[in-house]
């Protein structure tokens, strides 16, 4: 399944400037260890101990992935997953 | 006013002042740091009582020192006692409500905006925008036009339709997001990557979020230079919440005022109760939920400072707890009846929640209580409608005497 990964700006750094990255993957989990194995700074920033830190959100095509099944949250073809800050609003 | 950067809340990261909101390296919110330690409590004392009659009185604590002679500045609400309140609550607290209503947009948001908009133009951005549940679009657009500067608002599109036109009536673009708070914020926090523009509630959170400090400062001023023993506050995102305690450490800490952080009481509504439901569960992070209350402006599903109250509530000995559409209903009419204040939605869960505390008599006697009534009950008339009733009669002496010597009679 390819979906595109979106990456937000403070974020581009690691990725050598890519606002995208085109990954293979079933699922939310899978498609961002795609992208940490060719990013591989993204990894400590995004994850720790192998789950999402507490201020990092995860959306595919628009949904929050914590009211579907999180990192388990299946994929389809052409599906956006955009990574977010969850510090903002109030 | 001395400002080392902003830092990480989480990792301690330190950055320059910059339209930067969250941590490069772990994702953490970015909070102003000061260096306090050049401050002279009494000489900040008299700077405060020589300042404006305002939000910027307490420059020495804020990000910016605001423009003199703001036209919009807001701050200096009242402190009101309310013993008739207490009385009907039946506690022997010594009960208080400061009435944030009383700023120019009738919402404590005009605190919150009048420092990210000084902020947002000291950095040279001429455009200002946020994510809103109403209060805050109201607070953004009215800034807007009275300082000249260009505003994008956006709300749900189902939003109260008071807090809508008082939005638009200031000339700003007024967007209409089909969704709910969170799906507005989350486009808001997309937009920061491809808009030139001050969000005030996402890139400029940092420096916004100081402004809710100045309620613990009035409010300890106001208390004749005394703590409070408990506050009773709304919790949205937490925002609030955890920066009126930062306020009273900060001015703890320089010795401005003796004493311990009061306990810390947060209100949410049942329908949306993300925090309260964290709370009770003794979690560390608020799972989200999708809201469905009356409270529109507390309707924030995944509050991003929910960890933070949290915290706080348990570190000073607090709670936080949520109450029913009706019982935030009961709340508003208690708070009018008690003390003549009308209070939106908001209002109503601080006070339905202040009014479940003393019923199960966690006050003690003489102790002082505030209550943060932060709107004002005309933006939310969808919520009140149809509770309230009339006489109705003809203009003349018969109708009236018929009309109230019939309810002497029947009482």
């Amino acid at each position: 399944m390819s979906v595109t990964v979106k990456i937000p700006t403070q974020l581009r750094v690691a990725t050598g400037g890519q606002a995208e990255v085109e990954v293979e993957g079933s699922n939310v989990g899978e498609a961002l260890d795609a992208v940490f194995a060719a990013y591989g700074d993204l990894r400590e920033r995004i994850t720790q101990d192998g789950t999402l830190r507490r201020f990092v959100n995860v959306y595919v095509s628009g949904e929050d992935i914590r009211f579907q099944q999180g990192l388990e949250t299946a994929i389809s073809e052409g599906d956006e997953v955009t990574i977010l800050p969850a510090v903002a609003g109030g | 006013m001395s400002v080392e950067g902003l830092k990480c809340k989480e990792c301690g990261t330190k950055y320059e002042e910059s339209a930067a909101y969250f941590c490069e390296n772990c994702f953490g919110p970015l909070e102003v740091s000061y260096d306090h330690s050049g401050l002279d409590a009494a000489e900040v004392k008299r700077r405060i009582q020589a300042g404006s009659h305002g939000i910027w009185r307490y420059s020495d604590f804020l990000p910016v020192s605001g423009s003199p002679g703001d036209p919009l500045e807001p701050g200096l609400t009242p402190l009101v006692r309310a013993d008739r309140l207490a009385e009907l609550l039946g506690t022997d607290a010594e009960l208080y409500v400061k009435n944030d209503a009383a700023n120019p947009t009738h919402s404590f948001k005009d605190r919150v905006v009048a420092v990210a908009v000084a902020k947002a133009k000291e950095l040279g951005f001429d455009t200002i925008a946020c994510a809103s549940t109403g209060n805050l679009a109201n607070a953004v657009a009215a800034r807007a036009a009275a300082e000249g500067l260009e505003s994008y608002v956006l709300v749900p599109a189902d939003l109260e339709e008071q807090k809508l036109l008082a939005s638009d009536v200031y000339g700003t673009n007024l967007v209409g997001v089909r969704g709910n708070y969170d799906a507005v914020n989350r486009l808001c926090t997309e937009l920061v990557d491809t808009q030139p523009w001050a969000f005030v509630n996402v890139n400029l959170r940092p420096y916004y979020a100081e402004g809710s400090k100045t309620l613990a400062f009035e409010t300890v001023e106001q208390l004749g230079w005394e703590l409070p023993d408990r506050v009773v506050a709304p919790i949205g995102s937490g925002s609030l919440f955890t920066k009126l305690g930062r306020g009273f450490q900060e001015w703890i800490d320089i010795g401005l005022v003796e004493g311990d952080q009061p306990a810390f009481h947060g209100a949410q509504a049942d329908g949306c109760s993300p925090v309260a439901t964290a709370f009770a569960a003794g979690h560390d992070v608020c799972k989200p939920q999708r809201p469905d209350t009356i409270a529109k402006s507390l309707a924030i599903g995944d509050p991003a400072d929910g960890p933070y109250a949290i915290e706080h509530a348990r570190k000073t000995g607090g709670n936080i707890e949520s109450v029913s559409d009706d019982e935030i209903r009961e709340g508003i009419k208690l708070l009018a009846e008690g003390t003549g204040i009308f209070t939106e939605t908001a209002g109503g869960v601080t006070i339905a929640v202040l009014r479940k505390l003393a019923e199960r008599g966690e006050f003690q006697a003489g102790e002082k209580v505030v209550a943060y009534i932060t709107g004002e009950g005309l933006k939310t008339l969808d919520a009140t409608r149809d509770t309230f009733s009339m006489h109705e009669i003809d203009p003349n002496l018969e109708s009236f005497d018929s009309e109230f010597a019939a309810q002497e009679v029947s009482a």
